[in-house]
């Protein structure tokens, strides 16, 4: 969010810089069991963001003293590649990758039935190869699809999305310059069947209005991905 | 499987290519589902394994086939994790002891004990270790699934052992009826054509032992398996 409001990054047409309508999002790919060795795992490219997510569990979960005995732990690691960007990422965990942990965690947290296996662990491994803004949902995205894959119980898949303002103009799924000069960016974690909202995060300022239209965007974009999340799980059975 | 979008995707030219929000009214197809696909009304069907009710609607929560019978609909999971009841044969590693006892790991989301009282033979205090290490692998039977879902296993019965030879091989526990076949047909031309001793356990697991060219040949018959189940060319 750098608010450099003298960076053009809209046309006279509408269009943006890399030619999309504010409504568009960038190609989305949606693959699933990428790792034999995984109870269920997804590669997920969405421009040229690009995330491994592999799921492993329900297992015993150790140490002995993170067990509920009432309901399985979901332990959520979300990790960037050092090469993953321009600059080199210094390897292991940092504050941003511990916050994107936890709200991922939480937003899985609502759909998974965790109280159908009590004392146990649910490993989720987010790797992000590729970073071009929005890896939160693109991560958060493929986690679902790879919980699915695993065969764990769900009551609905996540699609996580995220709309923004750059130039006064409220547009879907920034890029990378939309994310660091634009003035406002809303990632949202959508469960597509009701609705419903899991994750929310806003940095920047958003009217009313243009809040409204963001969330219509992050709405509509939600239904695309998961059209091509259930084609992808679908897809894995040839009879 | 890997699905393309076109190169945008626009809210003007969305379509729902699953019809995951509309209710099925024929369940005799099989379809596959995803977790979060609207079944219909609750009132026309009863909820079976892997599905819920909410709100007057029935919901798939696991990814795999619609099955319905005598009026409830089912959901048969692509993926499963063995859960563990009593009397099922199971072949498990052992993960850790204690002076008097084992943690069986069992490929379920909780791990098993099988107390010095129930192991193989006499065992002297302190001295589990030496009979049998992390590592190893058992052939037992489950004895007691508790509550908390914590289960015991013993080795007393007939042909319950420490696995000292052979190989153990692993597949889905939901796969194991294709690899038996009815009445145990298939599992048995399988042991006639590989020449090989096959235990078959119920948590997924099986012990193979034989030459090496029939252990090879039931490892090609596994992997087929399951690669006809996650959607490969086999």
């Amino acid at each position: 969010m750098g608010g450099y409001g003298d960076v053009q990054m809209i046309d006279e047409n509408g269009l943006r810089m890399d030619g999309r309508s504010p409504g568009d999002i960038r190609e989305v790919t949606i693959e699933t069991g990428v790792i034999p060795v995984a109870d269920g795992s997804c590669r997920m490219t969405w421009g040229t963001n690009e995330a491994i997510v592999g799921v492993y569990g329900p297992m015993e979960a150790h140490p002995r003293k993170i067990q509920r005995q009432d309901r399985a732990v979901l332990d959520v690691a979300y990790n960037m590649a050092p090469f993953s960007t321009t600059d080199r990422i210094r390897p292991g965990f940092n504050r941003r990758s511990r916050e994107i942990s936890k709200v991922t965690k939480d937003a899985l947290e609502s759909v998974v039935l965790l109280e159908l296996y009590p004392r146990s662990k649910i490993r989720v491994t987010i790797e992000i190869l590729s970073a071009e803004a929005g890896t939160r949902c693109v991560g958060l995205t493929a986690a679902s699809v790879a919980l699915a894959d695993a065969g764990i119980p769900m009551t609905d898949l996540v699609v996580s999305v995220a709309s923004g303002k750059i130039n006064d103009v409220v547009v879907c799924d920034l890029n990378k310059e939309e994310d660091n000069y634009g003035e406002a960016d809303l990632p949202m974690g959508i469960l597509p069947n009701s609705g419903e909202l899991v994750f929310l995060q806003m940095d920047g300022d958003l009217s009313q209005e243009e809040f409204k239209q963001a969330w219509d965007y992050n709405m509509d974009a939600a239904q695309v991905v998961h059209g091509l999340m259930v084609e992808a799980l679908k897809g894995g059975d040839s009879q | 499987m890997v699905m393309n979008s076109g190169p945008v995707a626009r809210p003007d030219n969305m379509t729902k290519k699953n019809g995951a929000a509309g209710p099925r009214g024929n369940f005799r197809g099989q379809s596959l589902v995803v977790p979060g696909e609207d079944l219909g009304d609750s009132e026309d069907f009863e909820a079976g394994h892997g599905v819920i009710a909410i709100s007057g609607r029935l919901k798939a929560v696991k990814q795999g086939r619609l099955r319905e019978k005598g009026g409830s609909i089912s959901v048969d999971p692509t993926h499963t994790r063995y859960i563990p009841r009593p009397g099922d044969l199971v072949i498990g590693y052992i993960e850790g002891c204690t002076n008097n006892l084992w943690f069986i790991e069992l490929g379920a989301p909780f791990n098993a004990i099988l107390p010095m009282s129930l192991g193989p033979g006499k065992v002297d205090f302190g001295g589990t270790r030496s009979v049998m290490d992390i590592g190893d692998a058992v052939l037992c039977r489950i004895q007691e699934v508790e509550e908390t879902h914590s289960s015991v296993v013993t080795m007393k019965g007939m042909g319950l052992r420490k696995i000292r030879s052979g190989v153990v091989e692993e597949i889905d526990p939901h796969l194991l009826g294709r690899l038996i076949g009815k009445g145990g047909e298939s599992l048995r031309r399988l042991k006639a054509e590989a020449d090989c001793r096959i235990v078959v356990a119920d948590n997924g697991r099986m012990w193979i032992d034989g030459e090496l060219d029939g252990i090879l040949e039931v490892r090609n018959k596994l992997s087929v398996i399951s690669d006809r189940n996650n959607g490969g060319e086999n």
